[in-house]
C-alpha cells in the first residue's frame, strides 16, 4: 500500500518526462520533413541545388549555433572582466591571463594537467596493451571472461567509480580501517594514511589518475585486441621461422603493424583527460594540490562568479588542443586520398 | 620421464604465465566493484565498523540486508532522479542520432559546393572540449528565458490558449531537459556525423542510384532505404552516446539543474556519508543497473562502434 503511494508520488515527473521525451522527438522528425516539403515547393532547378541543405542545415545550425559560436565568445569573454555587482563587462585585455600566471595555486594545476597527459594515456595504452597480447594468448573462454571485467568500467560513470574508489582510499582517524588500502597498510604494522590528502610525489594525484586508468584501459584494450586480431597470422609465422624470439616477434613485428591504432587510442584518451573533471570533483573537489584545468573552470565560474577567467582556462585547454586538432584534419585528409 | 614430459607440455597448453597475469589483472581490477557490491548488502553498523573484506572473508556470520536499498531509494530521491536521467538520456541519444543520420547521408550521397570544406570543420570539432562553449550556451538560454518570460507576462493572451500553460509558472528551458537535450545533440554532433558517414562510405551507391531512377525522392531513399541499412551503425553510436549521457555529470549539473540526474543525487550522497556508507554503496549500484545491463546486452554493438571511430 505504502509503495503505492509512493510511485504515484512520481507519476507527475514520469508523465512531464514522457511528454517531453515525445514532443522533442516530433518536433525534430516535423522540422526535417518541413525543410524538404518547403524545398520541394521551389522551381525543379532551385530545388536541387538546395536539396543537400535540408539534410545538413540543421546540423550546421546547431553545431555553429551550440559550438562554434559559444568557443568564439568563450574566446572574447577570456580578455573581459565582468563587474559582481553590475554584470557590466570590460574589455581588460590579458588581465585574466596575467592574473592566472601570477597565481602559485594555479600554476599546480596546469602542472597536475601535464602530469595526468604525462601519465594516463601512456599507461592507458601500455596496460591495454599487455591485457590485450596476454589474453590473445589463452583460450577463448578465459580471453572473454577477463576482457568482460577489465571492460566492464567503460559502462560505469566517473562518479560512480570515485565512491568505488572511496571504499579503497578511505582514511579514519580512528582504529578501524574500513578503507582497503588503509587496512592493508595497518595490518603491516604502518599507520593509516589520510591518502588523498597527501602531496608528497604529488602522491594523491596518482591515486585520482589510478582510477580514470582503471576506468580506460578497458577501452584500450578492445582496440587494441581488434587490431593484434587483425595482424596477418603470416607475418608473425615468418618471423618465428626466422627463429625471432617472442619479444622479438612483438616488438619488430606486431607493435609496427598496430601502430595506427595505438596512436588513436593514445589521442582519444589524451583529450578525453585534459579535460578531466568528474573524478577530480568527486574525490578532492580540486583540493590538496589535485586541482586540474578542468575543475578550476567550473569553481571559477559557478562558485567565485568569474566568468573572464573561467574563459581564460578554457582558452589555454583549447591552445594545448589546436595541435591535436590539426592532427586529425590532417590524418582525415590523408585517409580520404586513400579512398 | 614421459608422464613428466606431458605434464610439461599440458601446462604450456593452459598458458601457465599468461593466465596468472590476466587472473591477477582481472583481480586488481574487480576489487573497486566488489568493494561496492558487498557494502550494498551490509548492514549500517557493520558498514561502519568494519571493512568490506570482512563480509566476504565471514560471509555466513555476516548480516546481509536489503534494506540499503529501500533505504536509499525511499530517501535520497534516487527514483525521480532515475525517471530525470532517463528524460535527458533517451532524447539527448534519439535526436542526435537522427539529426547526424540527415547530416551524415547529405555528406556521403548529396553532392554540394564545400562539402570537404564543411566536413573538414567537422573533423575538427571533435576535439573541442564541451567546457568551450558552456558558459556563452548558459548565458544564451538565460537571456532567451528572460525574453520569453517577459513575453509572457507582457502578453498572457498570446499564450492562454495552450494547454497546460500558467502564467504563475512561465515557459523556460534553463534547467529543463529540453536545454539538456539541445547541448547533449550539439555537442555529441561532429562524432556523430564521422561515425555514419563512415559508415554509409561502405554502403553500395548503385542501389541508391537506381532508386533514384525508379523516380524515389531523396526524402524517402534516406527513410526507406539507408536508415535500415545503416542499423549496425546506428545501434552502436546509440549505445556510446546512451552510456555517456546517463553517466554524464557536467552537462547535467549546469544545464538541467531542476531535475536533478542520477549522478548529481549520488555525488550529495557522498558527500553525506556520515549516514552510512551502505546506502552511498546501494545509490551507486542504483545508477549503475541501466548502464551495466545496456552495456553487457548490447556489447558486440558497442565494441564495433568503438573500433569504427574513436574520439569523444
Amino acid at each position: 500500500m505504502d509503495e503505492q503511494q509512493d510511485l504515484s508520488t512520481y507519476l507527475p515527473d514520469l508523465g512531464f518526462a514522457l511528454t517531453s521525451i515525445v514532443l522533442g522527438v516530433l518536433a525534430s522528425i516535423f522540422l526535417y520533413w518541413l525543410l524538404n516539403f518547403l524545398v520541394n515547393l521551389l522551381p525543379r532547378r532551385a530545388a536541387s541545388a538546395l536539396q543537400p541543405y535540408a539534410f545538413i542545415a540543421p546540423v550546421l545550425a546547431l553545431v555553429g549555433g551550440f559550438l562554434v559560436w559559444p568557443t568564439i565568445q568563450t574566446m572574447y569573454l577570456s580578455f573581459t572582466t565582468t563587474s559582481q555587482d553590475t554584470g557590466e563587462q570590460t574589455f581588460t585585455g590579458f588581465d585574466n591571463f596575467a592574473s592566472l600566471f601570477g597565481d602559485p595555486d594555479f600554476i599546480t594545476t596546469l602542472s597536475n594537467n601535464l602530469l595526468w597527459i604525462l601519465v594516463v594515456p601512456l599507461a592507458s595504452v601500455v596496460l591495454g596493451l599487455l591485457i590485450a597480447t596476454v589474453s590473445n594468448n589463452v583460450g577463448p573462454i578465459r580471453e572473454k571472461v577477463a576482457k568482460s571485467i577489465i571492460f566492464l568500467p567503460m559502462a560505469i560513470s566517473f562518479v560512480a567509480a570515485s565512491t568505488m574508489w572511496r571504499f579503497l582510499y578511505h582514511y579514519d582517524a580512528g582504529n578501524t580501517q574500513i578503507g582497503l588500502l588503509n587496512a592493508v597498510v595497518t595490518s603491516l604494522g604502518g599507520d593509516a594514511v589520510p591518502w588523498l590528502q597527501v602531496t608528497n610525489f604529488k602522491l594523491n594525484d596518482l591515486l585520482l589518475m589510478v582510477i580514470v586508468i582503471w576506468l580506460n584501459t578497458g577501452f584500450a584494450m578492445v582496440l587494441l585486441s581488434a587490431a593484434i586480431k587483425a595482424v596477418p597470422e603470416e607475418t608473425v609465422e615468418a618471423a618465428s621461422i626466422d627463429g625471432a624470439t617472442g619479444r622479438q616477434t612483438f616488438f619488430k613485428i606486431v607493435l609496427p603493424q598496430i601502430r595506427a591504432t595505438a596512436v588513436s587510442v593514445f589521442i582519444t584518451v589524451l583529450i578525453a583527460v585534459m579535460k578531466i573533471f568528474d573524478v577530480v570533483y568527486a574525490m578532492t573537489g580540486g583540493n590538496y594540490e589535485t586541482n586540474v584545468l578542468g575543475v578550476a573552470f567550473i569553481k571559477n565560474y559557478f562558485e567565485f562568479g568569474d566568468t573572464g577567467k573561467a574563459s581564460a582556462i578554457v582558452v589555454l585547454l583549447m591552445l594545448a588542443i589546436i595541435p591535436i586538432m590539426i592532427y586529425q584534419v590532417r590524418s582525415y585528409r590523408k585517409q580520404e586520398e586513400l579512398r | 620421464m614421459s608422464r613428466t614430459h606431458s605434464f610439461a607440455t599440458k601446462l604450456k597448453k593452459f598458458r601457465l604465465g599468461s593466465s596468472l597475469v590476466l587472473l591477477a589483472l582481472m583481480v586488481f581490477w574487480s576489487i573497486p566493484t566488489l568493494g561496492l557490491l558487498v557494502t550494498a548488502f551490509r548492514s549500517k553498523d557493520e558498514a561502519f565498523n568494519s571493512g568490506w573484506w570482512t563480509a566476504l572473508a565471514s560471509p555466513f556470520t555476516q548480516d546481509w540486508t536489503l534494506e540499503p536499498f529501500s533505504e536509499a531509494l525511499s530517501a535520497n530521491g534516487l527514483v525521480p532522479s532515475f525517471i530525470a536521467t532517463a528524460a535527458v538520456a533517451i532524447p539527448a541519444t534519439i535526436l542526435p542520432i537522427m539529426f547526424a543520420a540527415f547530416a551524415a547521408y547529405g555528406f556521403t550521397f548529396l553532392n554540394f559546393k564545400g562539402k570537404e570544406f564543411w566536413f573538414s570543420i567537422i573533423i575538427g570539432l571533435m576535439v573541442v572540449p564541451m567546457q568551450a562553449a558552456l558558459v556563452p550556451v548558459l548565458q544564451l538560454f538565460v537571456g532567451f528565458d528572460s525574453w520569453l518570460g517577459d513575453l509572457q507576462f507582457n502578453s498572457p493572451e498570446l499564450f492562454r490558449w495552450v494547454p497546460f500553460w500558467d502564467e504563475n509558472y512561465p515557459w523556460h528551458i534553463t534547467g529543463e531537459y529540453v536545454s539538456g537535450w539541445i547541448v547533449h545533440s550539439a555537442f555529441a554532433m561532429p562524432l556523430a556525423v564521422y561515425i555514419l558517414r563512415n559508415y554509409m562510405m561502405t554502403l553500395p551507391t548503385a542501389l541508391i542510384e537506381a532508386a533514384r531512377v525508379d523516380g524515389a525522392s531523396y526524402y524517402q531513399i534516406f527513410w526507406k532505404l539507408v536508415i535500415p541499412m545503416s542499423v549496425p551503425a546506428l545501434a552502436s553510436f546509440a549505445i556510446f552516446q546512451f552510456l555517456w549521457v546517463w553517466n554524464d555529470y557536467l552537462v547535467a549539473f549546469v544545464f538541467v539543474g531542476n531535475h536533478p540526474v542520477l549522478t548529481y543525487t549520488l555525488l550529495s550522497m557522498l558527500g553525506q556519508y556520515s549516514q552510512g556508507w551502505q546506502l552511498v554503496a546501494a545509490g551507486s549500484l542504483f545508477t549503475l543497473i541501466v548502464p551495466v545491463v545496456v552495456f553487457f546486452g548490447l556489447q558486440r554493438y558497442f565494441v564495433r562502434g568503438l573500433t569504427s571511430g574513436s574520439v569523444k
